[in-house]
């Protein structure tokens, strides 16, 4: 017990597996919905632990703040909307039916296929190499930024960043596509409480937002951080009823999903010429185009999330101003 | 000295509070009484353990940053303790009924 964080450590790791045993095997969809968000919580944790901050904030606000909120709208449009559950169901705790056996194995399989691809992965790299560290450290004067993550996420390997924008853009169209024809989900009434809360809040949230966004260059930070937290802020517009979708607002909404994707390569595509390569931003001009970058990149993904947590494609059927109490 | 002495003695005295909330979430009867516990106790818990940090923090930043998680920590707390108060007593009528 040479180190006082040893005890800690332990307890973390196997909270960790044991909240995820436990979020796969307990029935009620509910209770696997909260262990999953703690489940988020700890690993974040541990992604501290690693010193692994940027980690940490991004497994704490997309992880587990956005994809919690959008795993219970599910259940609440799976238990109301579609009637998939029954009405019995979204009483009760169980499940109207069990998982078909095959599609179990089937989901094993697969996941055991990615834990053994990773495990080749880990076990093929080169033990005790000298990593990327001291590479990354060579090339910061040239990245425009002083944060090594950022410089990496959005200078030397922005091909990848840009590939995860590229994933939320076709998640919402994918969605807006799909659930065309459902019904619109019956928002919960939350009360005087719930409106002073959201009151009270959104103005905190947008300048943590804009903070962390405004930070990346420097420290732990940057667009998708950003942009899960200011997603919040459509989330809580959405709940109190302070912002209804309406059809007319589509037209907006899609420029505002495509905006980060096409100015990333849009920028990426011209700073080629003259004996760069494409993404290669100029030194002198490399801050500036990656603020302008993550700055966009963050709109988008705060209007894509909060478009996923609404759902389905606003659509002119004048019945938003019903209000349930369900 | 004594004043790292004085924050150990509230954070210490927080965790404490935490303990008790659990337990009393743990073996409380029905879901009121348990929210009454976690609230509670757990709002007391995270005031004592903010202070005693607030007093071991290098500079106004620092302290007015615990000063805002305590905040914002304290009134989410409070606010979904009355959200899941409402909801149970929601469903608690219509099962009466």
């Amino acid at each position: 017990m040479n180190d006082p964080f040893l005890l800690f450590d332990l307890l973390l790791a196997s909270a960790v597996i044991a909240l995820a045993v436990a979020t796969l095997s307990v029935r009620d969809l509910f209770a696997s919905i909260v262990l999953f968000v703690i489940f988020g919580l700890l690993s974040a944790l541990a992604w501290v632990r690693l010193s692994a901050p940027d980690v940490a904030l991004a497994e704490a606000a997309i992880g587990t703040g956005v994809t919690g909120a959008l795993l219970l709208k599910t259940l609440h449009h799976m238990r109301f909307v579609t009637g998939r559950l029954g009405q019995d169901a979204a009483e009760s705790v169980t499940p109207a039916q069990p998982v078909p056996a095959p599609v179990i194995w089937a989901n094993a399989a697969l996941c055991g296929l990615i834990t053994l691809g990773l495990a080749m992965a880990f076990f093929a790299a080169p033990q005790a190499g000298p990593g990327f560290e001291a590479l990354v450290t060579d090339a910061m004067p040239e990245s425009g930024v002083t944060h090594p993550v950022t410089a990496v996420l959005l200078n030397f390997r922005s091909y990848d960043t840009l590939m995860e924008v590229v994933v939320l853009l076709a998640a919402v169209i994918a969605v807006w596509q799909i659930e065309r024809g459902l019904s619109e989900a019956p928002a919960p009434a939350l009360g005087e409480i719930w409106h002073g809360f959201a009151r009270l809040t959104l103005p905190a949230i947008v300048v943590v937002g804009t903070y962390l966004l405004w930070k990346g260059s420097e420290a732990p930070g940057g667009a998708f951080q950003s942009g899960a937290v200011l997603a919040a802020v459509g989330l809580l517009l959405l709940l109190s009823r302070n912002y209804v979708p309406r059809p007319a607002h589509r037209g907006l909404a899609r420029w505002a999903f495509v905006l980060g994707t096409g100015v990333f390569a849009a920028i990426a595509l011209l700073v080629a010429g003259g004996g760069r390569e494409v993404f290669e931003y100029p030194a002198e001009h490399a801050y500036s185009l990656i603020l302008l970058i993550e700055g966009l990149v963050t709109i988008s993904i705060a209007v894509t999330l909060a478009a996923l947590f609404h759902g389905r494609e606003p659509v002119a059927l004048a019945i938003e101003e019903k209000r349930h109490d369900t | 000295m004594m004043l790292e002495l004085v924050a150990t003695a509230l954070i210490t005295l927080g965790t404490v509070f935490f303990i008790a909330g659990t337990v009393g979430l743990l073996r409380f009867p029905d879901i009121y009484c348990r929210l009454h516990a976690l609230t509670k106790a757990d709002g007391l818990g995270l005031a004592l353990i903010a202070l005693g940090l607030a007093l071991m923090a290098d500079g106004f930043g620092e302290v007015f940053r615990i000063i805002l998680i305590w905040f914002f920590v304290a009134l989410a707390s409070a606010t979904s303790g009355h959200l899941i108060a409402a909801h149970a007593r929601r469903v608690d009528r219509e099962r009466e009924t």
